[in-house]
This record gives C-alpha cells, structure tokens and sequence, in this order.
C-alpha cells in the first residue's frame, strides 16, 4: 500500500467511525432497541478511539514525510454540472485541521469515560450518548471539511446536539428555554453562515477552501477575492463564528448552555463548540488578510467580547456561569489574535483552553470539596486575594460594573426588548387582524383553538 | 406518444373511486378503514408503477396503455411526464399512512368514503396537463373538505368564500384563455386570473386565510390531505407557468417570499399546534413557489426537489400532530407538556421530520434547500438571503414546538400514549424516505433537474410560438 492509499484510508476512518456510531445508536433509538448502560459507553469509547488512533497516524506519517497538506477526495455527492452545482465530500489534514481534530477526540474520549460514571442510572443516558455521537460526528466533520458545504455540514449537527443537549433535563423547563435560546442563536449563526457560502459561491463558482483562499497551504493562502468583496463574505462568516462562539452580542446564551449536565457543559461549550467560531475565522483566514476593515472588526468584536467576559465571569454567582464567561474572555483573546494574523498562536491558544477549561468544567461539580481538601493541605483558610488596582476605582463606578457584570451586559435584556419582542409583537398583532377578518366572514367567532386546554393530558383522558 | 406497458395511471386513479363507492356501502367503520387500507396501498402500488415503468421508458412522457379515456375522446387526458411521474406515488403514500395512522378510536369523525373520492381526483389532478379536465378536478376537490366541515355542523364561510373567489377567477381565466387564443393581451389576461385563482388555492398571503380556518374546523387529517400534495403549485405549474411573462413570474416569487416569511413569523406566535402546522405547511409551500416562480433551472429543480422533500417530511410531522391529539385533545402550545417519556418514537420522528422541512443535514430536504438558496441567489441575491432567514425562522418554529410538546414538565398521563403497530409502520416507512433520500440525494436531484429543464424548454416553447401550449416534445432521458 502506498502512501497516499494509507493515507486515504486512515482520513476515511477517522471521519466514518463518528458517523457510523451516531447510526448505530440513531437506529436503536427508532427501533426501541434497549442497549445497555456498559454497552452504550464501551461503543462509544471504542469509536472514538477508532477515530483517534488513525488521526494520530496521519499525525505521525506527516511528520515524517514531511506532507503538510493531504486532502481527501470523497467524490461528489450531488453535482449538476451544467449550473456548477456540486456537493463535493472532501476532508483535509493540515496543520490547522489536524491538531484540532486529535484535540477534539481527547477531549471527547475523556468525557465520554467521565459521563459513563457521571450519568449513571440516569434515565436519559442513552439520548445523553446518541447526542454525543452527534456532536462527535459533528465536530470531526468540521474540523477536517475541505469545502464550505462539508463544513456547514457538520456545522449543523454540532449545533442541534448543542442545542438538545442545554435541555438534556427536560423535565424542567428552565433547560428547555436554554435550550431553545441557543437554538435561536445558531439558528440565526447558521442562516449566517449559508448566506457567506452562496456568496462565496457566487463569486468564485467554488466551494473548496483550496480554490476560493487561494494557493499555499494553511495560514500561508491567499484569497482570490477582491477587498470588498472579502468583507462582505467576511462580515457574514464573522457573524456566524460570533453566534457559535458567543462573541458580543450573543454571549448570553453561553450562562445558559450551563444547564445541561456538566460533561456536555466541558466538552461543548467549554472547549469545543465554543472555539468553532475562531476555527472559522482560522480556516479562512486569507479572506481576514484580503480586507483590512474586516481584521478591524475582527480584532475590536475579540476585545469587546473579552473585556465582557472578563468583567462578567468576577461577578457571577455560580461556578459554572462563571467559567463559561471565563471562556469567553479566553475566545474573545484568540478572535482578536487571529484578528491580528497570530494564527499558530490562536490555535495553540485554542488547545490549552479547551484542555484547562474542560478539567474545569468537570472539577466543577467538586469545587466545595477541592477548597477544602485544598485548605486542610495547607492548614488554614485559602488567602483572599485583593487587587490593588481596585482600590484605585470609585465605590459608586465599581458598584455600577458589578451590576453590569452580574445582569451580564444586559445582552440578553437588549436582544428580547429590541429584537424579540418587537418581532413577536408585529405578528401578534398580525394575528389579531386575521381573528378580526376570519370572525367577520363567519360572522361568529371562528377559532375553535380557543377553548384547547392547556394541559389536557392531565385530565388522565384516553383516546 | 410512448406508452407504458400496464394502464397503471387509470389503475391507481379508478382503485381509489371504486374503493370510496364499496366504503360507502360498508356500514362498519372498522371495516370501512380497513378496506381503505387496502385500497389506498393498491392505489399505491400502481402508483409506484407507473413511476418505475416510465422511469424505465427513458421518455419525457408517457400515456396509458390500452388507454380508454383517449380512445373514447381522442384526446390524451391522462399524461404522465417526468413532473408528475414521483408526485403521483408521493400522493397516494401521504394518503396511505394518513389512513394507516388513523386510530380505531377515530374512525367515527373520519370519512374515509370521501377521503378515497378526493384520493382519486388527487391522483387525477397530478395525472393532468393544463386542460379542462384538470380545472374541473381542481374545483371538485375543493368539495370534500367543505362536505366534512358542514357535516360536523362548522360555518363554512371562510372556506366557501375563498373557494368561490378560487373556483370563479379559474373558471373565468380559463374560458378567456381559450376563447382568446393567439392574442397577447388576452392571454395576458387570462393569465392574471389564472394566476390568482391558483396562489389563493396555494394560501399565498393575504388570501390564506382559509387554510387556518380548514385546520381549526375540518379534521386534522382531511386538513392535511387537502394541503401536503401541494395541488395548488401543481396548477402554477400547468397552467402559469407556461403562460406568464417573466416580469410576472417575479412578482409572484416576491408575493410568494412574503408569504414565506409571513407564515414562519405566524407560526412562532401561535398558541395551538394544529394553527402552527398550518402556519409552517404555508411557509414552506410557499418557498417552493418561490423556487418554480424564478424560472431558473437551478432555482425549478430546487422548487421541486423541496416539493417532494416538504411532501414527506410534513406529511410526517403533522401525522405526529394528529397522534398526539387523538390522544389528549388539541394541542396548546402556550405551555409545556412534557410527554417525551410517554411518547418518545413520537418525539424523535417529529423532530425528525421538522427538521427535515427546514433542510437539516442529512435528510432529504438538505440538498434540495441548498439548490433552492442557490437558484434564488442567482437571481436576486435578496430573495436569497430572505429565503434563508425564512428557513432559519421555521427552525426555530419547529425546535419551539417540540420543546412544548414533549418537554418542560414531568409526565402526568397515566395511560400508556406509545405509537400502536400501524403508527410505527407508517414512522419507519416515512423515515426511511428521509433519511435515504438524504443519504442518498443523487438520483432525486438529477431527476428533479431534468424536470426542470424541461419545464423551462416547454416554457420556452410557448413563450416562441405565443399561443396556447403545444404537446412536448420529448428529449433523451439523461
């Protein structure tokens, strides 16, 4: 076998292997199939391995060939040539792609041994993993894709099992309005991002990253499209890496992603999902390069987001809340990092936050304990640390940031009464007029929804 | 003309009229859906063969073997082509599982005599070119509907009225097309009424408002069979689409936009699941208007590939609906309800199929809503981007209902709510459509394109010869 058929397979195994245990458990999901608890996690353990041993090949065979860009041609999945309309499967290791995949997989492995404990006898450990299977599948889409459809491919499915994953304890409702508020936000993100695609597309008749950032490979291509064309690509993509990267203004949604279980809180919103907005911008960053207004932009919505984080992140009442704006002033550094063109230096970033703030995240629960473990080794109270700059603030000014900090930027405020409520409005009151014109017709009231129940299955009511 | 080696067009339409007729005579209602059954899964079943056969033709159209209705008028009354040769199995399966997943307990409040007859003169509207025979159909299908809500002792007026305005502006447009023959401004004319007639029958903003009416008054699933197979976008295609100037065609996809857009901001503010499915249905027939309005190859295939992909997926998450409220009652959705536990094959295929609406990775409408975004962004770069903010707000739509649905509370139902043996047939059935048609898009989309092409040839042609439509001419099958 020579390289490049080695090469071949191993790229196939480390993308199939996610994808065949999210059908796998999708099927015994749908076909009422019991598996059990050891079954589920050993699955799941041993497919992520699957995928994590032929990625550390590839890895290692790099290095010693001395290969730095090995694209993997899938062939097209729909193509209709006489419009240029083609769906192309094609995944690329690189130095951008490759560490994050195998940073991914670690992290996923440990968490995945970690929920197997942490969720055990739980009644939703198989959706906890058959969504975990998706995410899995998701990222590694993500990071390896060598086109824009590839990518927003696994784009999508990281964001729904982010999404169903915040509502993972259903039976409450608050999760469930989390849930769907980070749903709202993708969702948004995600129209975002399709948007840029087509554009991209309609300006270069292509949708691989090789033929629209130009030659040379990563962080070393240029793009081939003009300045103002790559800012308004560049706007939209920013736009989408905003929304999945809770960037200013849509941090609000990252407090709330906390209320799902604490081993999907590290490995999503923590580590992973957070940072595929910044491996966006790192993946197409010759269009950064090609528009300085959109590296200003770029930098100054990074700084925002961190000085945010950092002011938020002091103030918040519980632990996970306040990592998780801990993780925003961390990714708001890296935007503004790739911003400033420092890619090797995001993206080593990005690795060591993802790897702090999972162990983190997955401490948290025990936090109480580990003080006071921390405090018998020591054999007195953990010191209090004062800043002495703070001393220098007035009382009145350091009272307003904490308030700002602790109702977290009035962010989610803003969006409801500005953007929500006014759109809400419109079609209630749309909805109204159309009561008023169907009743008038009918000369009776004509919605018989009126008289539904709000919980009729309470009234224990058969069919 | 070819012609297909079985009559299988006149098969699939006469098994469902003879069908309704031995219903009709059966007293029993349990007997009655399980002959309905049976029927349907034949009318199935020819469908399906028409499909294959002419699939296997390689032709562009295609007429009935030993066709009696053409022998009888000289006239070939019944034409498969490559439009309607999947939209005619689509139509009798979305007919099929709507029996199938109809409950015992429901047998009673469901006709299935009437849902037969208006099975039949489906699979004959979709078996149709622009004709009279096709307006007549039109205007006899839009009675079944009505006959059920008077029947139930509902006001009919909101629906009598819309279809009145619908049944005169068709009759009128047609009369004048065919009276006018040859001359621009008449056929122009015609072509206005036409058009309204059949965006009205489509529920394009303003006019919609008869579809909500139909879902609050008829039941859920006369409502649902009355709007999934998109009769109204076949008539666009028929009889506007040939016809009508490009400037036209535009207006209509921006009014078609609107109601996209519309009808996916109603149905995040709506409180009760059937209004909601109706809001969403809307929205989503609306965005293939948008698509076969853009007269664009890529923008028709797209349109297309939507139709068959909203055909299933929402034929699919409104079932699930109808389950649901067979169940406990009408659906509220001011409040959750928390019935994931009792009901969770339910709660995965209605997730399943309303993301598949949206075009979610991985199912079928995927590709289909990518060459839809991109058609439109050819066009009109804005209509583009309104049509993927359109889609991203029926996600949210869709995720909100499920939330509401089966989330939010601890189970209170204390009888079993799990899907009985015919419900999971027709899941397992519908998903398999789903999730091949996404694994596998290819063949769907070159058929689809193919269609397209020759839409826009035939459209083409009319436009040279600015007259009346002529016969197609066929083209090698790709």
């Amino acid at each position: 076998m020579d390289m490049d058929s080695l090469f071949y397979w191993l790229g196939i195994a480390v993308v199939t292997v996610p994808c065949a245990l999210v059908l796998v458990l999708g099927l015994s999901a749908l076909l009422d199939v019991r598996m059990g608890e050891s079954a589920i996690s050993q699955l799941t353990q041993f497919a992520v391995l699957l995928s994590l041993l032929p990625a550390i090949a590839i890895l290692i065979l790099m290095v010693v060939s001395g290969k730095r860009y090995v694209p993997i041609e899938l062939g097209d999945w729909v193509s209709i040539p006489e419009v240029h309309f083609h769906f192309h499967w094609k995944f690329i290791f690189d130095r951008l792609s490759v560490p994050f995949v195998i940073l991914a997989l670690v992290l996923s492995g440990v968490v995945g041994a970690f929920t197997r404990r942490y969720l055990h006898r739980e009644e939703g450990y198989h959706r906890f993993f058959l969504l975990y299977s998706l995410f899995v599948a998701g990222i590694t889409i993500s990071a390896l894709a060598g086109t824009i459809e590839t990518l927003f491919f696994g784009w999508e499915l990281v964001g729904l099992s982010s999404a169903l994953l915040v509502a993972y304890f259903h039976e409450r409702e608050h999760p469930v309005r989390n849930g769907q508020r980070v749903w709202s936000v993708y969702r948004l993100a995600d129209a975002s991002f399709l948007l840029g695609a087509l554009l991209m597309h309609h300006l270069t008749d292509e949708g691989d990253f090789g033929s629209f950032v130009g030659k040379g490979t990563w962080p070393d291509g240029s793009a081939s499209l003009s300045e103002g064309h790559a800012l308004q690509v560049g706007l939209l993509l920013l736009l989408a890496a905003a929304g999945k990267s809770a960037l200013v203004p849509f941090s609000g949604w990252l407090p709330r992603a906390m209320e799902g279980p604490t081993p999907s809180s590290a490995v999503f919103y923590g580590s992973l999902s957070v940072h595929l907005g910044a491996y966006l911008l790192l993946r197409v960053n010759p269009i950064l390069e090609a528009s300085w207004q959109l590296q200003l932009v770029v930098i100054t919505l990074g700084l925002i987001s961190a000085l945010f984080g950092s002011i938020m992140s002091r103030v918040q009442s519980d632990v996970k809340s306040s990592l998780a704006y801990a993780s925003l002033t961390q990714v708001g550094i890296i935007v503004a990092e790739i911003g400033l063109g420092f890619y090797y230096l995001a993206l080593v970033h990005i690795m060591g936050h993802a790897c702090l703030r999972t162990l983190q995240l997955l401490r948290a629960p025990t936090l109480l304990n580990d003080y006071h473990a921390m405090e018998n080794a020591i054999g007195m109270r953990l010191p209090d640390r004062k800043n002495k700059f703070g001393n220098l603030i007035p009382e009145s000014i350091k009272r307003w940031w904490y308030r700002f900090g602790y109702e977290r930027g009035y962010m989610d405020q803003i969006l409801d009464s500005w953007i929500v409520e006014p759109f809400v409005a419109v079609f209630q009151w749309a909805d109204r007029q159309e009561r008023r014109w169907t009743d008038w017709l009918s000369t009776e009231p004509s919605r018989e929804s009126d008289k539904t129940e709000s919980h009729p299955e309470s009234t224990e009511r058969g069919a | 003309m070819p012609e297909l080696h079985f009559p299988w067009l006149e098969y699939s339409i006469l098994t469902p009229a003879v069908g309704s007729i031995f219903v009709w005579w059966i007293g029993d209602r349990q007997a009655a859906r399980n002959w309905s059954i049976v029927f349907c899964t034949m009318a199935l079943f020819f469908a399906t063969g028409e499909w294959i056969d002419f699939s296997l033709l390689a032709s562009f159209e295609a007429h009935d073997h030993w066709d009696i209705i053409a022998f009888l008028f000289n006239q070939d009354v019944f034409v498969v082509d490559e439009l309607s040769a999947p939209l005619l199995p689509l139509g009798a399966l979305i007919y099929l599982v709507t029996v199938l997943s109809t409950l015992r307990t429901k047998v009673n409040r469901f006709s299935f005599a009437w849902t037969l007859f208006a099975e039949a003169v489906m699979l004959a509207t979709l078996s149709c070119r622009a004709s009279w025979a096709m307006v007549i159909l039109l205007i006899i299908a839009t009675i079944p509907p009505w006959i059920e809500m008077r029947r139930r002792d509902r006001c009919t007026r909101v629906y009598t009225t819309h279809m009145g305005l619908f049944v005169g502006l068709l009759l009128i447009g047609y009369s004048i097309l065919q009276l006018g023959r040859g001359s621009e401004s008449i056929t122009l004319l015609a072509g206005v009424l036409i058009s309204a007639a059949t965006l009205l029958r489509s529920g394009i903003f303003p006019f919609h408002c008869w579809t909500t009416d139909l879902f609050e008054k008829a039941a859920f699933g006369t409502a649902i069979l009355f709007m999934t197979p998109l009769t109204g976008a076949y008539a666009v295609i028929r009889m506007v689409l040939p016809i009508a100037p490009d400037w036209a065609l535009h207006w209509i996809a921006i009014v078609s936009l609107i109601t996209a857009v519309y009808a996916s901001g109603m149905a995040l503010v709506q409180v009760e699941a059937r209004r909601f499915f109706c809001y969403l249905l809307l929205s989503n027939a609306s965005l293939v208007l948008v698509g076969l309005e853009l007269v664009t190859p890529i923008g028709l295939a797209g349109a297309l590939c939507v139709w068959l992909s909203v055909g299933v997926s929402l034929t699919g998450f409104g079932l699930t609906l109808r389950a649901i409220e067979s169940r406990i009652g009408r659906v509220s959705l001011s409040d959750y309800h928390g019935l994931y536990q009792q009901m969770p094959g339910f709660a995965g295929f209605f997730l399943l199929t309303g993301l598949a609406s949206i075009g979610f990775p991985g199912t079928i409408g995927f590709i289909a809503m990518e060459l839809l975004v991109e058609g439109a962004v050819e066009v009109y770069p804005i209509i583009g981007a309104v049509v993927v903010v359109a889609a991203a707000l029926n996600g949210i739509a869709v995720l909100h209902a499920y939330f509401r649905i089966f989330t939010g509370r601890n189970p209170s139902a204390q009888i079993s709510l799990k899907a009985r043996l015919p419900e999971r047939v027709s899941i397992l059935v519908l998903t398999a459509l789903i999730v091949g048609g996404g694994l596998v898009p290819g063949p769907g989309i070159a058929s689809r394109y193919h269609a397209a092409i020759e839409l826009d040839r035939h459209r083409e042609s009319v436009k040279e010869s600015n007259s009346v439509p002529p016969p197609v001419k066929s083209i090698p099958h790709p």
